[in-house]
């Protein structure tokens, strides 16, 4: 320990003393300056952010006020743009499968049918062959990257602007856009089989030369 | 007869007090710091979230009382209790306006000020009861807090006494406005007993009394466990300190204390250096402002208001402030507040035999 033999007051004292009363300063500077911002931001909170698109020209100029969007009440407004939700338009889907297969998270499930004769046409001209028995998307695994738009050739499945659709189940947030009741998918099948037993019974029939008699 | 039936009374109407404080402050706390923060707070409770506290404590009411298997079961279920009621006791002693006191102790801030201590068991009683480490060393913590910051504290309020002379809080009220029978000087030197007004309180009387209202506040601050001293809760090291094990009923216990102990010490400050129920307005030659403000009512209406612009002063700095740690606590405590305090006390004891 530094003791001061002849009672004077050396450099080491005056620097010490001189940083004290420096902390000292800074002390109630920094508190005055936090007490004065709170304060500041305080009386400032009579006024409230108002609700606007983020395409607007003063969109970030709002700098003061609480920022708060007292969400189901308050919505800012999506731009035109806006990619969420998924939704497919079934009249125009050849269930092609290109979209599940996209899918970097397989929330897409699909299961066709083949369907005896051309079913109709998509909007696009694009002939419809196969019948979708479950067009099943899971928004609860959907992460939004948009590939099954990209890639769907009928341009079918599109995002749309819903983006807040809670459920009070998980499997609520399965969205099935198959328009087939079961009865009807099982109907196309037995179709479907009776006419591949059919051709097998004429193929084989054309394939096995005549049996001598 | 009729003596208990008052006594109930006003206990009563005391602890509706400090139950309609409590909900009041949880609100309000709420609400200005959400516009500190830029936020809006409660919105959905009532208009402006205004029946939010009800809410709240309607669901506390509802909630299980939940004893860890392996806690101290008379501890933990006494501890509330005695921290509410150690507060709550307080409240005896403190004048609300001129001739209405629940209780005219001639050593009130002595008593107020050995029954406060008694919330530093409770809380030991709570963090040793729950037999949880966090709940331990919050209450540990807060246990060192409170009786290193008494003594500041103490001192502070001393220097105070030494200038009214009296431990009696509603005589110390009078002697800070238009009622006293004493010569007040403002400063030391210009006679105001009939002019009264802020210019008759006890930091106008005696100008060092701001430096010792200062140090009582930010030991005050410390008593009550709030932010910037809020080490026995801390709730980013300690989840919540000594309270963490408890819920419902007992939980809201703590809480009311915590508030009615920020109501109970802001209204010691005022008492003893703002003026208690006097009036802030002076005579102004014929304009009696301080006459025409000194009544039963105005009387409450003015500790009051003091009161509360002390708590949201509290509110404010708990909000602006980070908190501190353990050992800068304990060295602004002995190094800076103790000394300070004392000073203070010799000032005062100067300054009676000179100046008065």
């Amino acid at each position: 320990m530094y003791v001061n033999i002849r009672g004077l007051a050396s450099n080491n004292d005056v620097n010490r003393l001189s940083g004290m009363r420096n902390k000292l300063l800074n002390v109630f500077r920094t508190v005055g300056r936090g007490l004065s911002l709170t304060l500041r931001h305080f009386f400032a909170a009579t006024e409230s952010r108002r609700v606007k698109s983020i395409t607007d020209d003063n969109y970030f100029l709002q700098n003061s006020g609480t920022t708060t969007i007292q969400y189901p009440h308050q919505k800012l407004p999506l731009p035109e743009v806006a990619r969420y939700q998924l939704d497919v338009e079934m009249d125009d889907c050849i269930v092609c499968d290109l979209c599940a297969k996209i899918c970097p998270v397989d929330c897409i499930e699909i299961e066709s049918i083949k369907s005896t004769e051309a079913i109709g046409k998509t909007s696009d001209g694009t002939t419809k062959r196969l019948y979708a028995a479950k067009f099943d998307i899971d928004m609860a695994k959907c992460m939004y990257c948009g590939l099954c738009t990209v890639v769907c050739p009928t341009e079918c499945i599109i995002m749309t602007d819903t983006y807040d659709r809670s459920t009070l189940t998980l499997n609520e947030m399965v969205y099935k856009f198959s328009d087939m009741t079961a009865g009807e998918a099982e109907e196309k099948r037995i179709a479907l089989e009776k006419q591949n037993a059919e051709r097998q019974a004429a193929k084989q029939a054309a394939l096995s030369p005549e049996k001598p008699k | 007869m009729n003596f208990y039936l008052t006594y109930v009374l006003v206990a009563t109407a005391l602890f509706a007090f400090t139950a309609l404080f409590t909900l009041f402050a949880l609100y309000s706390e709420r609400k200005i710091s959400a516009f500190m923060q830029d936020r809006l707070g409660p919105m959905e409770v009532g208009k402006y979230g205004s029946l939010q506290a009800f809410a709240d404590i309607l669901k506390m009411l509802q909630k299980e009382f939940i004893i860890p298997s392996a806690a101290d079961k008379i501890l933990f279920t006494l501890a509330p209790v005695v921290i509410f009621v150690s507060v709550y006791l307080g409240f005896a002693a403190l004048p609300w306006a001129p001739g209405l006191s629940p209780s005219s102790l001639n050593l009130g801030l002595f008593y107020i000020f050995a029954i406060l201590s008694m919330e530093t068991i409770g809380i030991l009683m709570a963090g040793w009861g729950s037999n949880n480490k966090y709940a331990l060393l919050g209450s540990m913590r807060s246990v060192a807090q409170m009786v290193s910051y008494e003594i500041p504290a103490g001192i502070a309020l001393i220097s105070a006494v030494m200038i009214s002379q009296t431990f009696n809080m509603q005589e110390v009220s009078i002697k800070q406005g238009i009622l006293s029978n004493e010569t007040i000087l403002f400063l030391g030197i210009w006679d105001v007993s009939s002019i009264g007004g802020f210019l008759a309180w006890n930091v106008f009387q005696a100008p060092h009394l701001i430096l010792a209202y200062i140090i009582y506040f930010i030991a005050s601050l410390a008593e009550c466990n709030r932010a910037p001293f809020d080490i026995p809760e801390a709730e980013s090291e300690l989840v919540a300190g000594f309270h963490v094990e408890y819920s419902g009923l007992r939980f809201a216990f703590v809480f009311l204390a915590e508030y009615s102990m920020m109501f109970l010490v802001g209204m010691i400050g005022v008492i003893l250096f703002f003026g208690g129920w006097n009036s802030a307005l002076p005579n102004l030659g014929s304009v009696r402002l301080a006459d025409w403000t000194s009544s039963l009512g105005w009387g409450i209406f003015w500790v009051l208001f003091k009161t509360l612009l002390v708590v949201a002063v509290q509110i404010w700095i708990r909000w602006t402030l980070p908190r501190l740690r353990v050992d800068q606590l304990m060295s602004f405590c002995w190094k800076v507040l103790t000394p300070l305090a004392f000073l203070c006390m010799l000032i005062s004891g100067v300054w009676r035999l000179t100046m008065m």
